[in-house]
C-alpha cells in the first residue's frame, strides 16, 4: 500500500499536548477505505502492523471516507515517522509521503508516546 | 567626555562653503565643536577629508531586499567573509547580508543610508532589518502612492484629508517622508495590467499625473525636511523621457515648505530613454539634463549602472514582470494589499550589449551634463543599477575623462553614435564629489537641519578621511581611496581604520511626525477604519509600527503650514 | 475581568489577529471570538512543563534556570558540531539570538522549513516565486485551487479570512462569485467544500502541472487522456476556469513538498503559475505551517545570508540543503549535540534521526512536554509567545505582526533565556582562551 503522513484538525489541536490522551487516540492510528479494512479483515480500532522497508509500528485501524483503495494515512507524528526513511534524497526533505508499506492484522499492542520514544533510546 | 581632533586634512565641506582648505575638525562628544582642550589625535596628513558619507536611495532593508536575497544564493556565496573579534560574518555582494551592508558602508566613509522604499504593511520588517545595519544611522521612505487612500483622496481633490492620511502614515510607518513609484501602475499590476502618465488607474479613475501633483501638494502642507520622492512611470522603457520631463511639469507650479526641491526623482538614468524600441533605442540623457538645468524645483539622483550581475528590486511590479520577460531569469512578484507592490528579478549588464552600453553611458551624462552639482545625488539606485560598493568606480569615473575614454572603449560601439558621453570634457573636482556623496543628499532630504552632510559646529561627527591627496589624478588610486577609508568616524567614535572595521556601534533611525489638526485626522480616520474593517487583512490595532522596532529613534517634526 | 482585543494567534501560519480574549486573575478564561478550534486551544494553555530539569541516570531532576542554562552553555560549548534547530514556534527576537550563538560556536543552524517548505524555498531559488499578500486574495481572488493542502484541517480560519469564503471590495458576494478546486489524493473535509475536486494519485503532481501548463500555453494536443488519475475533461475544465477568472491563486502545502519530486514540484507549479499569468493576473502561495517559520526564514536571511540550514562553523555562512539540513546531519550522525527550541524533533523526524537524537545530547527549549522531552538531557521551560511573551513574528505571506503579552509567568521567554545561553557560552570560551 502507498502510505502518506500529514496533517489533522484533532492532531493539531493537540500540538502542545503530545502526551495526551486525546494526541494518543488521534495520532496512533491509519486511515483507510472501507475495502482495504475488508481486505486486511480488520475492525475499526483494532491494531494493525505497518511495515517498510525502514520500520514497523502498530497502529488503530480507522475507516475513512474519501480514502482511495491502496492509500493508508497515518496523521503526522510519531507513529508514522517509525516507519518513515530519513533519506532525503538530497533535498533536506524525509520521505514522509508516498511510501510502500505492508500493512497486515495485528495482535500487538499500540505503544503509548512515551514507551515509542524508548525504543529509540538504544 | 570624549574628545577628538583631525588635524593636516584637507577638508571638504560645501554645505559650508570649505572647498578643500587645510583645517582642523574638533569634535566633542559626538559632534563637532569649534575647538578641543585635550583631545585623541588624527593626524591626517594631508588626506582629503569630507563628512560622512549620506545616500539618499538605496534598497538595503525590508520584504523585497530579503526576497533578493533569499532567492540568490548564489548571490550570497559571493561575499562571504568570516566574522572578527568586531564584526559578524557577511555575505552577499548585490544583496548583502545586513552586516555587510553596514560595514562597507562605513568602509567607503558613508554613516547615513536612506532605504528607498518601505511597504506600509511590511514596514515593521523594514525596521527589523535596519537595526540589524550596523554603524550606518538610518531612514525609510513608506510607499503612499498607490494606496486606496490616496487615490480615494486625489479622485475626491481633498488634498487637506489626503494631507492628514500621509501624515498618518508617516507616522504609522516611523518612516521619512513620501515615496512614489510607478504611481497607479503598482495597483494596476495587481490585475496584471500597467499605467502610463496620463492612463486611468483601473477602478479607481485617477491618473498617475493627479496622484504625483496630489501628494506633492499634500507633502507642503507640512514643514517636511524631504519633497517627495519619484520613480517615475515607465521606467525602463525606450522613449520614456517624455514622461520624465512631463512629471516634472506636473509640480513646476507648487511652492516647498522649505527651502529645498518640490520633487525629486530617482534613478533618472532608468527614465532618460530615448528611442522607440530596443533596436533604436538612445540616450535622452541630454534633455533631462537641459530641463534640470533651466529649472529649480527639481532634483535627481543618478541609478548609474555597475557592470556585472545584479539583483532588480522595485515596487514596480510590472516593469520587474517585463524584464523576467526579457531575460526569462528568476522573477518573484508581491503585490501588498491596498497599498503597493514588488517585483525581484536578476540581471546582467555587460559591456557588450549595446542596450546595457547606452544606459551605462546615461548615468554618467546625468552627472556631467547637469551644471549644479547640487542637483545631483550620485547612486545606482542600489542593487538596481548596481551594487553600492561601486560607487567608487563611478567617483572615479566623473574625476577623470581618461578613464571614461578607457572603459568606452571596453563598451560596445553604440556609445559613439546613440549617447553624447565621449564627447563631454568635463571632470568633477573634490569639490563636486563631496557634494554628490553628501552635501546634496543632507540638503534634499533636509538632514543638514539635524547634523548629517556637513561639518559646521553642531553637526554630527561623522567624518570620512580617504587616503589620497587631494592632488590625485590617477582614477585608479581614487577608485581605491573612496572604496576603503583611512579612517570613519561616527558620532566621533572610529568606526574604520586603515579600511578596516574596528568598532560597529548601532545606527539611529530618523523619522519624520508630520503635525495635522485633530478635525481632519478624525475624519481621515473615518475612511480608514472603513479600509481596516473590510479590506486589510490585518487590525488596525496591530498596524502601526510599535516601539519597540525603532530602539534608537531619531524624531523630526513637520508642523503644519498655515 | 478584562476584555483584550486585536490579540494574535501564535499557532498556525495564518496569524489571525482579530482575537477576542477574557483574561482574569492572570489566566486566559476565555476565548470569544476570532479563533478557530487550534487557535483557541493554544490560547487556552495546556499541561507545561513545570521546571527546567537535568537527565541524571535516564530521569529528568528538577533544578534551577541557572543550572539549566549553565548545563546547556557548558554542552553547548564543548561540541565539536552542534546543531540549533527549530525555530519557527518562538519570535524573531529569539531567532537573532540564537543565530548569534550559532556564530560564537560555529554550528549549523536550521528550522522546521527543512521538513516543510524547504523544498519551496529551493524551488523559489530556482524560479522565483510570484505571490502577494493574504488581503490582496481576499479582495480580488475569484478562483482559488488548494493543491496539496487541507486548511479544514490545518489552517481553519484560511477560507473565512483570506480566500474562498472571505469578503473583500471585489469580492463582496463571498463565494457565491468564486470557483474552488481542490487538487489531493484523499477526499478531505477541505475537497468536499470545493467545485472541482481533481483527486489525483499519490505522487502524480507533477504531471499534473505539467498538463496544466501545456494546456495554458494552447497545447492540449500533447495531453493524454488520463494524467496521475485525473482526466483530460477535468483538467480542460479548470484550464477554462482559470482562463475565465480576474485573479487566481494557488495555495499548496505538504501534498506538493513531501511527494517524490520535492522542489521540482513546486517548481512546477510555479511554472504553471506563470502559464496562466499569460491569461490572467495569477500567483501562487505556500501554506506555511507554523506562526513564525516564515520569519525564522526571514531573520536568517537577512543575517547570515541564507534562508535554512545553514552552517557556520567556517565563520561565515555556508548553505548547503540536503547535506547541512538537520534530518540529513542526523542521519549521517554528524552532529554531537543539539539545541531544540520550539519544534519538536521527537515527534516529527523521520526514527532514523531520532535514534541519534537521543544518543547525543539534547538541550530543548519549549513551554510544553512532548516527545522531545522524552530524550531530551537538558529540559528549559519557556513562556508561550503570544500569551506570557510579546515579539514579531512573520504570517505566511511575510507580513510581519506584533504578537500581545496577555498574562505574567514565571517562565522566561525564548529571548531571554537564549541570551543567558550565549552569555554563558561566551564566559565558558573566555575562560578557555577562544
Amino acid at each position: 500500500m502507498n502510505l502518506i503522513s500529514g496533517r489533522t484538525t484533532v492532531q493539531g489541536q493537540n500540538l502542545d499536548s503530545k502526551l495526551s490522551e486525546a494526541y494518543f487516540n488521534e495520532v496512533a492510528t491509519c486511515e483507510m477505505s472501507k475495502e482495504d479494512m475488508e481486505k486486511l479483515n480488520v475492525a475499526a480500532d483494532e491494531p494493525v502492523k505497518v511495515k517498510t522497508s525502514y520500520g514497523e509500528v502498530i497502529v488503530k485501524a480507522k475507516e475513512k471516507a474519501g480514502t482511495p483503495e491502496g492509500i493508508v494515512f497515518i496523521p503526522m507524528g510519531p507513529w508514522a515517522n517509525a516507519v518513515v526513511s530519513g533519506d532525503t534524497h538530497g533535498a533536506g526533505m524525509p520521505s514522509y509521503k508516498g511510501i510502500d508499506a505492508e500493512i497486515e492484522k495485528s495482535s500487538e499492542k499500540v505503544l503509548p508516546v512515551k514507551e515509542l520514544m524508548q525504543t529509540y533510546m538504544g | 567626555m570624549t574628545e577628538l581632533l583631525i588635524k593636516n586634512g584637507v577638508v571638504y565641506d560645501p554645505i559650508n562653503g570649505v572647498k578643500g582648505e587645510r583645517k582642523d575638525v574638533c569634535i566633542r562628544d559626538g559632534k563637532v565643536v569649534s575647538e578641543v582642550k585635550n583631545p585623541k589625535v588624527i593626524d591626517a596628513e594631508g588626506r582629503v577629508v569630507m563628512p560622512g558619507g549620506v545616500d539618499i536611495h538605496a534598497h538595503i532593508a525590508g520584504g523585497k531586499v530579503n526576497s533578493g536575497r533569499l532567492f540568490r544564493p548564489e548571490d550570497g556565496r559571493k561575499g562571504v567573509k568570516a566574522r572578527t573579534n568586531v564584526c559578524r560574518p557577511e555575505s552577499g555582494y548585490s544583496v548583502p547580508n545586513t552586516f555587510a551592508t553596514g560595514y562597507r558602508y562605513a568602509k567607503m566613509g558613508y554613516t547615513f543610508v536612506m532605504e528607498a522604499a518601505m511597504p506600509p504593511l511590511a514596514a515593521r520588517h523594514t525596521h527589523e532589518e535596519l537595526v540589524d545595519i550596523p554603524i550606518l544611522d538610518n531612514a525609510a521612505l513608506p510607499l503612499i502612492d498607490n494606496n486606496w487612500m490616496t487615490m480615494d483622496y486625489v479622485k475626491s481633490g481633498d488634498t487637506d484629508l489626503l494631507a492628514a492620511y500621509v501624515a498618518w502614515i508617516i507616522k504609522a510607518t516611523k518612516g521619512f517622508g513620501v515615496k512614489i513609484v510607478n504611481p497607479g501602475g503598482t495597483e494596476a499590476w495587481a490585475w496584471a495590467k500597467n499605467c502610463d502618465l496620463n492612463d486611468e488607474v483601473p477602478y479607481f479613475e485617477v491618473t498617475p499625473a493627479e496622484i504625483i501633483k496630489g501628494l506633492a501638494e499634500a507633502n507642503e502642507k507640512f514643514d517636511m525636511p524631504h519633497s517627495i520622492h519619484v520613480h517615475t512611470n515607465m521606467l525602463g522603457h525606450p522613449g520614456n523621457f517624455g514622461v520624465t520631463r512631463d512629471t516634472y511639469d506636473l509640480v513646476k507650479g507648487i511652492k516647498p515648505a522649505k527651502d529645498r526641491q518640490v520633487m525629486h526623482t530617482t534613478h533618472t538614468q532608468f527614465h532618460s530613454y530615448g528611442g522607440t524600441n530596443w533596436g533604436d533605442f538612445e540616450s535622452k540623457a541630454d534633455v533631462i539634463a537641459d530641463y534640470i538645468n533651466q529649472n529649480d524645483h527639481a532634483t535627481i539622483d543618478l541609478g548609474s549602472i555597475i557592470l556585472g550581475d545584479t539583483t532588480t528590486m522595485t515596487a514596480d511590479g510590472p516593469m520587474e514582470y517585463s524584464l523576467y520577460q526579457i531575460t526569462g531569469r528568476k522573477w518573484t512578484n508581491h503585490d501588498v494589499e491596498l497599498e503597493t507592490g514588488s517585483g525581484i528579478t536578476p540581471f546582467l549588464y555587460s559591456g557588450k550589449s549595446p542596450v546595457n552600453t547606452i544606459q551605462w553611458a546615461i548615468g554618467q551624462e546625468l552627472a556631467l551634463l547637469v551644471k549644479d552639482p547640487w542637483k545631483v545625488a550620485l547612486t545606482t539606485d542600489h542593487p538596481n543599477a548596481g551594487p553600492f560598493i561601486g560607487y567608487p568606480i563611478l567617483i572615479s569615473m566623473l574625476m577623470s575623462k581618461k578613464r571614461r575614454d578607457e572603459s568606452a572603449e571596453d563598451m560596445h560601439k553604440v556609445i559613439f553614435d546613440r549617447a553624447e558621453y565621449c564627447s563631454i570634457d568635463r571632470e568633477y573636482d573634490l569639490n563636486e564629489i563631496a557634494i554628490i556623496t553628501r552635501g546634496m543628499a543632507a540638503k534634499a532630504l533636509g538632514l543638514h537641519e539635524h547634523g548629517k552632510g556637513h561639518l559646521g559646529v553642531g553637526a554630527d561627527g561623522d567624518v570620512a578621511i580617504y587616503d589620497m591627496s587631494p592632488e590625485e589624478t590617477d582614477a585608479g588610486k581614487i577608485q581605491k581611496a573612496f572604496l576603503n577609508t583611512k579612517y570613519t568616524i561616527k558620532g566621533g567614535q572610529v568606526v574604520v581604520k586603515d579600511g578596516e572595521v574596528v568598532a560597529t556601534p548601532d545606527g539611529k533611525t530618523y523619522f519624520v511626525t508630520p503635525e495635522c489638526d485633530d478635525t481632519l485626522t478624525d475624519e481621515m480616520m473615518v475612511k480608514l477604519k472603513d479600509k481596516f474593517d473590510h479590506y486589510y487583512s490585518v487590525a488596525f490595532n496591530n498596524y502601526a509600527v510599535q516601539d519597540a522596532y525603532v530602539p534608537n529613534p531619531y524624531e523630526i517634526k513637520a508642523p503644519w503650514r498655515s | 475581568m478584562v476584555e483584550v482585543t486585536d490579540v494574535v494567534c501564535s499557532l498556525c501560519g495564518c496569524v489571525c489577529d482579530d482575537i477576542v480574549v477574557e483574561v482574569e486573575d492572570n489566566k486566559v478564561t476565555k476565548v470569544k471570538k476570532g479563533a478557530c478550534a487550534v487557535g483557541k486551544s493554544k490560547l487556552m494553555g495546556h499541561n507545561r512543563i513545570k521546571s527546567p530539569a537535568i537527565r541524571e541516570n535516564g530521569e529528568l531532576k528538577e533544578c534551577s534556570y541557572d543550572e539549566a542554562i549553565k548545563k546547556a552553555a557548558e554542552i553547548l560549548a564543548a561540541s565539536r558540531r552542534p546543531l540549533l534547530y527549530g525555530w519557527s514556534s518562538t519570535v524573531c527576537e529569539a531567532d537573532k539570538v540564537g543565530i548569534e550563538l550559532a556564530e560564537e560556536i560555529g554550528a549549523v543552524i536550521d528550522n522546521t522549513a527543512s521538513v516543510c517548505h524547504g523544498p519551496s524555498v529551493l524551488a523559489i531559488q530556482d524560479v522565483g516565486l510570484p505571490s502577494c499578500t493574504l488581503g490582496e486574495v481576499k479582495n480580488r481572488a475569484d478562483f482559488v485551487i488548494y493543491w496539496g493542502a487541507n486548511p479544514a484541517a490545518a489552517h481553519a480560519n484560511h477560507m473565512k479570512r483570506y480566500s474562498y469564503i472571505s469578503k473583500g471590495y471585489w469580492t463582496e458576494e463571498g463565494k457565491k462569485a468564486k470557483k474552488l478546486v481542490v487538487v489531493d489524493v484523499r477526499k478531505t473535509a477541505t475537497a468536499k467544500m470545493a467545485d472541482v475536486f481533481l483527486q489525483i494519485e499519490q505522487g502524480k503532481d507533477y504531471l499534473v502541472f505539467s498538463a496544466l501548463r501545456a494546456m495554458l500555453y494552447g497545447h492540449e494536443d500533447v495531453v493524454p487522456d488520463e494524467v496521475g488519475g485525473v482526466s483530460k475533461k477535468d483538467l480542460l475544465e479548470t484550464v477554462e476556469m482559470m482562463k475565465a477568472s480576474k485573479f487566481g491563486i494557488t495555495f499548496f502545502g505538504m501534498g506538493v513538498t513531501h511527494t517524490g519530486g520535492r522542489h521540482n514540484n513546486i517548481v512546477n507549479a510555479i511554472q504553471m503559475t506563470r502559464a496562466a499569468h499569460t491569461h490572467t493576473k495569477f500567483s501562487i502561495m505556500p501554506m506555511r505551517g507554523h506562526y513564525n517559520v516564515a520569519g525564522i526564514n526571514q531573520v536568517c536571511t537577512w543575517e547570515t545570508g541564507f534562508p535554512f540550514a545553514v552552517d557556520l562553523s567556517r565563520g561565515y555562512g555556508w548553505y548547503n540543503p540536503g547535506e547541512l539540513s538537520a534530518t540529513d546531519l542526523l542521519i549521517r550522525q554528524e552532529c554531537d549535540a543539539a539545541l531544540i527550541i520550539a519544534s519538536d524533533p521527537g515527534a516529527h523526524f523521520p526514527g532514523e534521526s531520532i535514534k541519534h537524537l537521543a544518543k547525543i545530547p539534547v538541550i530543548q527549549i519549549d513551554p510544553f512536554p512532548n516527545p522531545t522531552t522524552e530524550f531530551a538531557d537538558v529540559v528549559i521551560p519557556a513562556a508561550v509567545s503570544g500569551v506570557e511573551s510579546e515579539g514579531n513574528v512573520y504570517r505566511m505571506d511575510n507580513i510581519p505582526i506584533r504578537l500581545r503579552k496577555l498574562i505574567d509567568s514565571e517562565y522566561l521567554p525564548d529571548e531571554e533565556i537564549m541570551k543567558r545561553i550565549l552569555e554563558e557560552v561566551r564566559a565558558i570560551r573566555e575562560k578557555e582562551g577562544k
